[in-house]
């Protein structure tokens, strides 16, 4: 069976979303997704749909199902790239994507997940001192990868 | 006028009325926009008619009505039928594990939307757009 390949950038994993997607395969992408989230300790998921030229509600669903999951395991999700055309038929399709973040382009949604994850640094102010000292080092990696 | 009949029995099937969709919406001229929508609507329907009536067919047609040009889809099974339609097509229904958003979305998506079912003898979903 054909699967989507999910590549890691920094800390982030990147799925491009090519093809039209059948059931099975978007099930398998789910699944591929969640275990590689758990495996890499990804804090985020980017998903391009720069070249589906239509997102149905099968897809919308699949796309909601992922942010969820993701988020359960504590990573964001940002959909990038969805065509003009598309976000105007989703609206009268009556698909909100609630829950799912966006951005225009896989720049700004990389940016996106990289602020959620300071934040989420920020964030635990009971740590002690010299966990936070470690965090930063983290954070110039993360930056490093782009 | 062209007619084509596209069978759906798998989901391979659903992408295929999606490109002949597609084709014939741009043999009609229509904008990206509408192209998107009259897909969108389709591929809801060739979904349904796959998931729920076991199968089908979509017949495509290119509309040429004087100046006026259109896109007409007709889906058809011989599955269980929808014994409440009004319940079928408020968004948020669904018997399955869809988002209930396939008919009253492609609704939405197209100019005219004709539905007629009958319960044990099956569906007839027609939509069409214009240019
Ligand atoms: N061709 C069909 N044959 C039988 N039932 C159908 C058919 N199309 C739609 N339905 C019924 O209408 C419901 C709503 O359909 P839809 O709005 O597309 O939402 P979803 O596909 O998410 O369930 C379906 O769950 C199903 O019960
Ligand atoms: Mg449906």
């Amino acid at each position: 069976m054909d699967r989507i390949p999910i590549l890691k950038l920094g800390e982030a994993l990147l799925v491009t979303i090519q093809v039209d997607m059948h059931d099975r395969l978007a099930s398998a992408l789910e699944e591929d997704l969640t275990a590689r989230i758990v495996a890499t300790g990804a804090r985020g998921v980017l998903i391009d749909i720069s070249a589906l030229e239509i997102v149905d509600s099968f897809i919308g669903r699949m796309l909601a199902n992922i942010a969820s999951v993701s988020r359960l395991l504590d990573a964001d999700t940002v959909v990038v790239g969805m065509r003009p055309a598309v976000a105007i038929t989703l609206v009268e399709l009556g698909l909100s994507l609630k829950g799912v973040k966006t951005a225009l382009n896989a720049e700004r949604g990389m940016a996106m997940i990289r602020q959620a994850a300071v934040s989420s640094l920020i964030g635990t102010g009971d740590e002690p001192a010299a966990h936070e000292t470690a965090e930063s080092g983290d954070l110039r990696g993360i930056d490093g990868d782009f | 006028m062209s007619v084509t009949v596209v069978p759906i029995t798998t989901g391979d099937d659903v992408v295929r009325v999606r490109q002949e969709v597609r084709t014939q919406a741009v043999a009609a001229g229509f904008s990206l926009v509408d192209q998107t929508k009259i897909i969108t609507a389709a591929s809801e329907l060739a979904r349904n008619t796959l998931d729920y009536g076991g199968g089908g067919t979509a017949t495509v047609e290119l509309l040429r009505q004087s100046a006026r040009r259109g896109v007409r889809i007709t889906f058809e099974d011989q599955g269980p039928g929808i014994p409440s339609i009004d319940q079928a097509l408020a968004d948020g229904f669904t018997t399955g594990k869809g988002m209930g958003l396939g008919l009253g979305g492609a609704k939405r998506l197209s100019n005219e939307f004709a539905i007629s079912s009958e319960v044990g003898r099956g569906t007839r979903v027609t939509i069409t757009r214009w240019k």
